[in-house]
């Protein structure tokens, strides 16, 4: 009996947590038929946008993990003054405001910002632009993969880079030999919540980049008009949203999974050896 | 103790999550008399309203969208007290769905071309010159409606310049106004208003007479409120007095 509360708490927290989360994300599939839902992908404004967010979004994702990767594998393993702060002004992101991000990213790249006139001397139009919609949501999103990515890093045990090294293996054959391959399901997991960060962006993309069709009118942003007119197409351009950003999720899940199993297999086998 | 402080911990949550849904079914303390009237209206009338809230008794709280988003939200059941919107049409279409009472017209404005006040743009033509960056409001969007008129009945030529200058549509008005106070774009279609709201940031490039849409406001009670004597004076005031000043000050022209 003294045991059973406890039990009953953590199931009671459990289960209003699933119905709050679930019951929005549920509702829109009832609301929304399925035929509301093909017909909405035959709109042009829908598609261009669903279009328009699928590739900023992946462009953002390969600029995070591109760039991310490294600097993330840096601050998981040196030790240096300051690093706290580093680790701190990395995450900053996550807790902006996504509109304070677009008025950030105005006051440092629009055409009065600080580096406004640089921008322009390179030839970059970032305001009212595809390449803008990509920054807004690199900035938004990036906090999301660098602390999955350093985490995950932190997690590889040394030792084996140590191994590696002995074997003769330079720094950089063991971080992509060694390193990357045991870090990939929790760098997977970053990348996905990076995505998943970037496929809903909403404020950031709107103050700073504008929203026209076919140009810088992403899902989210397409989905706020049509609310207005069109609560039926709203509903379901959002159900597509969702299917998406769901079988991103699933994907990146089942690709992690098998990835871990396939280095705990490993991992196995050298015990053995 | 240290069995008994979770529950009573777990306890107080539960009593707060069911006071939460006994409150929510009689209706929340906004719908009674001492609580706040809920007032949902154009971006427009932000600061206009806020001023004449200041003049009427007791509290109001505000919500400031465009109108076809509050009309949206009101379709949806959100249930504020009032409903005012930067077009006549927003306001009777909810009435005729019977989720407003009668409407009244209590304001008028008009559209303006506006540029950042040191900006070289004189003039409509102006804005046919190359490389121009517009902004106006969404489809649907009040502000973007009237652009949308406005636009429609230029000369071919300017028109399909301006047309082609557009490289961004805001959710609401003050989105337009934002991007011209940022130095993102050129010039946006926007309200007098606003351009008197933004003292001396914006300059205003009135529209060629046959190209200016008639713009009414209006604003009506919402069916489901609790305090239509309240709400009925807050609109009632805007038609004279302190109200009507406060309106005149903000850049609104009387109803016609």
């Amino acid at each position: 009996m003294r045991a059973g509360w406890f039990a009953v708490l953590l199931a009671g927290a459990l289960a209003l947590a699933l119905v709050f989360l679930t019951l929005p994300i549920a509702a829109i599939f009832l609301e929304a038929g399925p035929g509301e839902l093909w017909s909405s992908l035959g709109e042009p404004q829908a598609l261009d946008a669903l279009k328009l967010s699928l590739t900023t979004s992946a462009i953002a994702l390969a600029l995070i993990v591109v760039v991310g990767t490294p600097a993330a594998y840096l601050l998981a393993t040196r030790s240096f003054r300051g690093r706290e702060l580093l680790v701190t002004l990395v995450e900053l992101p996550l807790v902006v405001p996504p509109a304070v991000a677009g008025i950030a990213l105005l006051a440092a790249f629009g055409p009065e910002g600080l580096l406004g006139a640089a921008v322009a001397d390179a030839g970059l139009q970032l305001v009212f632009t595809t390449a803008g919609v990509v920054v807004a949501l690199t900035f938004v999103a990036s906090p999301f993969y660098l602390r999955a990515a350093q985490a995950a890093f932190e997690a590889v045990d040394p030792s084996w880079v140590g191994a590696a090294r002995t074997l003769g293996a330079s720094e950089s054959r063991a971080f992509v030999t060694v390193v990357v391959p045991a870090a990939l399901p929790g760098l997977a997991t970053g990348a996905a919540l990076a995505w998943g960060r970037a496929l809903g962006e909403f404020g950031a993309t709107l103050v700073f980049a504008g929203s026209f069709q076919g140009v810088t009118q992403t899902a989210p942003l397409a989905i706020v008009e049509l609310f207005g007119s069109d609560f039926d197409a709203a509903l379901a351009l959002s159900a597509v949203l969702v299917a998406v950003s769901a079988a991103l999720l699933v994907a990146v899940k089942l690709v992690a999974a098998r990835a871990g199993t396939g280095l705990a297999g490993r991992g196995a086998g050298d015990a053995r050896g | 103790m240290p069995i008994h402080s979770p529950r009573a911990a777990l306890i107080a949550v539960l009593a707060a999550l069911l006071w939460g849904c006994g409150g929510d079914a009689k209706g929340g303390d906004a719908g009674e008399d001492g609580g706040a009237l809920t007032i949902a209206a154009a971006s427009s009338l932000r600061d206009a309203f806020r001023v004449h809230g200041e003049h009427t008794p007791g509290e109001e709280r505000f919500s400031f969208a465009a109108s076809d988003q509050l009309a949206a939200q009101i379709r949806q059941g959100a249930g504020p007290d009032l409903y005012a919107a930067a077009d006549r049409r927003y306001a009777e279409e909810l009435a005729a769905e019977g989720l407003v009472e009668a409407p009244l017209v209590f304001a008028r404005n008009e559209l303006v071309v506006a540029v950042p006040a040191d900006s070289p743009i004189r003039s409509i033509e102006d804005l046919a010159e190359g490389g121009r960056a517009l902004v106006i409001g969404a489809d649907g969007v009040p502000a973007g409606e009237y652009a949308r008129e406005a636009i429609a009945a230029l000369d071919p030529p300017l028109r399909e310049a301006i047309q082609a200058g557009v490289r961004s549509e805001e959710p609401d008005v003050k989105g337009v106004v934002g991007k011209l106070l940022q130095g993102a774009a050129d010039a946006g279609f926007v309200y007098t208003t606003d351009v008197v709201a933004a003292a001396g940031a914006l300059r205003a490039i009135p529209l060629p007479r046959g190209a200016s849409p008639a713009i009414e406001y209006a604003i009506g009670v919402v069916a489901s409120t609790e305090t239509r004597e309240r709400a009925r004076a807050f609109a009632e005031g805007l038609l004279e007095g302190p109200g009507a000043r406060t309106l005149a000050e903000a850049g609104f022209e009387a109803p016609g």
